[in-house]
């Protein structure tokens, strides 16, 4: 009935090969990686930022998206958390809690991460990291499944949902056109207060630093993005704990990949292991029904030979009985005629006749 | 025949027609909406809820649904369980239809549907799990469309081709099965890059394993629960070795989809454990899991044991649903319901009309395809000229 128990073991044990195969070879040595070297990135000093939208007008301008109808200089958008957009590559958001004198002023758009969760998610490569230490998007690729959304663990790419036929991903690029070019990501260039500073990743690391051991009353002591899902481009300073302004403090220190590179290694093993699982389970039940089919006509010749020898048991035991029969019934008629002619004898005959019988019975045993 | 001749002289408007007919008129309206509107005036995603019921119901429900086919197959050729014979052609048919359904309703869900060959033939993105999903349901509805052939082939009459491809049997249900190990589990890896979005309680470095180990006992309750269907509406398709093997096959599945289960709930209490994730079981997401897990799985695991020992077909039956109910459960939870479990109420998805239209609607068709299939094709019976040659 079913499948037997056996089966039904070795199967599970097989599955379970390949959760533990999915371990990290990283964990065991020391590479980690930095992102390229030399690339570009922005430290946000969010206690700068006054919240004027000078960064979001600069960026819808130099990436040509459409206007939303809102002026920038309208700071009532303010009043809602909003998030990135199709037609909005970059927010700022304001934060107030009971007791601020000032709100807070968060920008927000993609961070670049060293290893992006959005690249590795991507099934046609249409996202990748880049040297200059953007992330950037190739449309013709593009299939639109929407898995980068999924992986983004700081909810980044947007979709054209109102694209029927062409809708792209949209997400901010650093600029990465411009930095070809030798000029500044639009927002950066456009910050009145500094908010924003340019440079390769690493000075931009010490220049944080620096600012903490400056003003350790100004600054919480973390860098936003040092680390974060494994390091980003860009990179944050607040006077205030990131959870309170928006910006999840519990990703971790791995790279998305690292999440996914123990089912990724399950594949070849399966690919390896599985050929020869199925087909010696085939073996082995092909082989029972072998035997099987073996043991059974060893059984029936057996059972028939069986029965030959009981035959021949039985008619032996016959032919015995019947001899034995013979024999009685003949000595029985030779008694009866020996009776008779006892008795015929008494009624007359002579002695001697009954001697020549008596001989003559003897010689027919 | 008499059967045959009182549905051909029947009024097309049956009620089952007039359902499907419904649904599927419906379902073209949104088709023409969704391809020329957009995602947006169809469905309720958005920016924070990229994936909807399109890819948490029709495709990973879908699969996991449709993992009949190889379990079935498996269990006939591989395990040797030959008098499952008569439950593998129906099995093989759901599946390929159960695929080539997914396929559907990805071309709605996707940006640019004619693009679904990019990964597999023009940039392999093979960092990415969707690749060894979409490189996997691909090769697999291959393999379903040559396994699935020769009743096609039968009914048509071509005899050569039909032997040539009966004697790939074993290679391709070998191959099946590979496919379908990678796949059913890439489908529960690819939430795995997500771990900050995921509730604790679903996510795991185990989830790979429990997309598989749940589409084997899907599978099983499918083949069950697709057979009592066939039962009802086909009965008179139904050859006597079909007839007479039928309770076997509900049974003995009946009977490893019990055990698997068992296996799967001690797996993922395993998988709480090694999280250290029991104080979450306390609160109302842990209320709504074990509500899956013991409502969906450990349930008609129980009802399955006592069933089969009672040889209860009813009830077998019965344990078949409300196991597929589990493993769609499951796959809505992961994919919808505990998925951006941190966001606000106003920021959660939940399906618009359009989205459930077109669910209805390619389930719709895979039924009308089906029907269509099983009352031509030698599906539920062995074709005369091709007996006991298997």
């Amino acid at each position: 009935m079913g499948i037997s128990r056996r089966q039904f073991l070795g199967f599970l044990g097989a599955a379970g090969t390949t959760a533990v195969l999915g371990g990290n070879t990283e964990a065991a040595s020391d590479k980690v990686l930095k992102g390229y070297p030399g690339s570009f990135g922005v430290l946000h000093d969010i206690t700068r930022c006054i919240g004027c939208r000078k960064c979001e007008e600069a960026c819808n301008r130099v990436n040509e998206l459409p206007l939303s109808g809102i002026p920038f200089d309208d700071l009532s958008v303010l009043n809602t958390k909003r998030r990135t957009r199709s037609d909005a590559y970059t927010v700022v958001n304001r934060f107030t809690q009971n007791g601020d004198k000032q709100p807070v002023f968060v920008k927000n758009q993609c961070n670049h991460c060293l290893e992006p969760a959005c690249a590795s998610a991507c099934f046609v490569k249409a996202l990748r990291k880049v040297k200059t230490g953007a992330v950037i998007y190739d449309a013709s690729l593009c299939v639109g499944c929407r898995y980068c959304m999924i992986a983004c663990p700081f909810n980044i790419p947007a979709y054209e949902y109102n694209n029927p036929l062409t809708p792209r991903v949209m997400k901010c690029t650093m600029c990465h056109p411009r930095i070809e070019k030798g000029l500044l990501p639009g927002c950066v260039e456009s910050c009145p207060k500094e908010a924003l500073t340019f440079g390769s990743r690493e000075t931009l690391l010490k220049t944080a630093h620096q600012r903490i051991d400056k003003y350790p009353d100004r600054y919480v002591d973390h860098i936003y993005g040092e680390h974060e899902m494994g390091g980003t481009s860009w990179l944050y300073l607040s006077g205030r704990s990131f959870n309170d302004i928006g910006m999840r403090d519990d990703l971790g220190k791995q790279p998305a990949a690292v999440y996914t590179s123990g089912p990724l290694s399950a594949v070849p093993i399966v690919v390896g292991l599985w050929p020869v699982l199925l087909t010696g389970l085939y073996a082995i039940s092909k082989r029972k029904d072998k035997i099987s089919e073996e043991e059974r006509i060893e059984a029936v010749s057996r059972s028939i030979a069986d029965v030959n020898e009981n035959m021949k048991i039985k008619i032996a035991a016959l032919k015995d009985d019947m001899a034995k029969e013979k024999e009685a019934a003949i000595n029985l008629e030779v008694r009866r005629a020996l009776e008779e002619a006892a008795k015929n004898s008494e009624s007359g005959q002579a002695e001697s006749g009954k001697d020549e019988l008596l001989d003559k019975s003897g010689e027919e045993k | 025949m008499s059967q045959e001749i009182d549905r051909i002289n029947k009024s097309i408007f049956t009620p089952f027609n007039i359902i499907a007919g419904t649904i599927i008129i419906f379902g073209l309206i949104v088709t023409f909406l969704r391809f020329t509107k957009g995602l947006g005036a169809v469905t309720n995603l958005d920016d924070n809820n990229p994936w909807g019921i399109w890819i948490g119901f029709d495709l990973l429900c879908g699969v996991a649904l449709a993992a009949g086919g190889y379990v079935t197959s498996a269990a006939c050729y591989i395990f040797g369980l030959k008098r499952y014979h008569s439950a593998v052609r129906p099995a093989i048919l759901t599946a390929f239809l159960g695929y080539a359904l997914v396929v559907l309703a990805l071309h709605y869900d996707v940006g640019r549907p004619w693009r679904l060959p990019y990964p597999i033939f023009l940039s392999q993105g093979t960092t990415s799990l969707l690749f060894e999903v979409g490189l996997c349901v691909f090769l697999y509805l291959s393999v379903l469309f040559i396994e699935y052939s020769p009743a096609v082939l039968e009914w048509l009459g071509l005899k050569k081709i039909r032997n040539l491809i009966v004697r790939l049997t074993l290679v391709l249900t070998i191959f099946g099965v590979i496919l379908s190990t990678l796949h059913q589990s890439s489908l529960g890896a690819l939430f795995m890059i997500a771990p900050s979005k995921l509730h604790p309680l679903w996510y795991s470095n185990y989830l790979p394993v429990y997309f598989f180990i749940s589409s084997i006992f899907s599978g099983l309750s499918m083949v069950i629960f697709e057979g009592s269907l066939a039962h009802r509406y086909f009965h008179y398709k139904m050859d006597e070795i079909h007839l007479k093997e039928s309770k076997d096959v509900a049974l003995g599945f009946g009977k490893a989809a019990s055990f698997i289960m068992m296996g799967y709930v001690g797996i993922k209490l395993i998988g709480i454990s090694i999280d250290n994730n029991w104080h979450y079981l306390t609160t109302r997401w842990g209320v709504w899991y074990l509500f899956e897990l013991i409502g969906f799985v450990a349930l008609p695991a129980f009802i399955y044991a006592i069933a089969v020992r009672e040889k209860n077909l009813h009830l077998v039956r019965w344990a078949a649903l409300i196991s597929v109910f589990g493993v769609v459960l499951n796959r809505l939870n992961i994919s919808i319901v505990a998925f951006n479990w941190q966001l606000p109420t106003a920021e959660r998805y939940f399906p618009s009309w359009s989205e459930i239209t077109i669910s209805l609607f390619v389930v719709t068709v895979g039924i009308v395809f089906y029907r269509f299939i099983v009352t031509r094709m030698p599906i539920l019976y062995e074709h005369p000229d091709y007996q006991h040659d298997n």
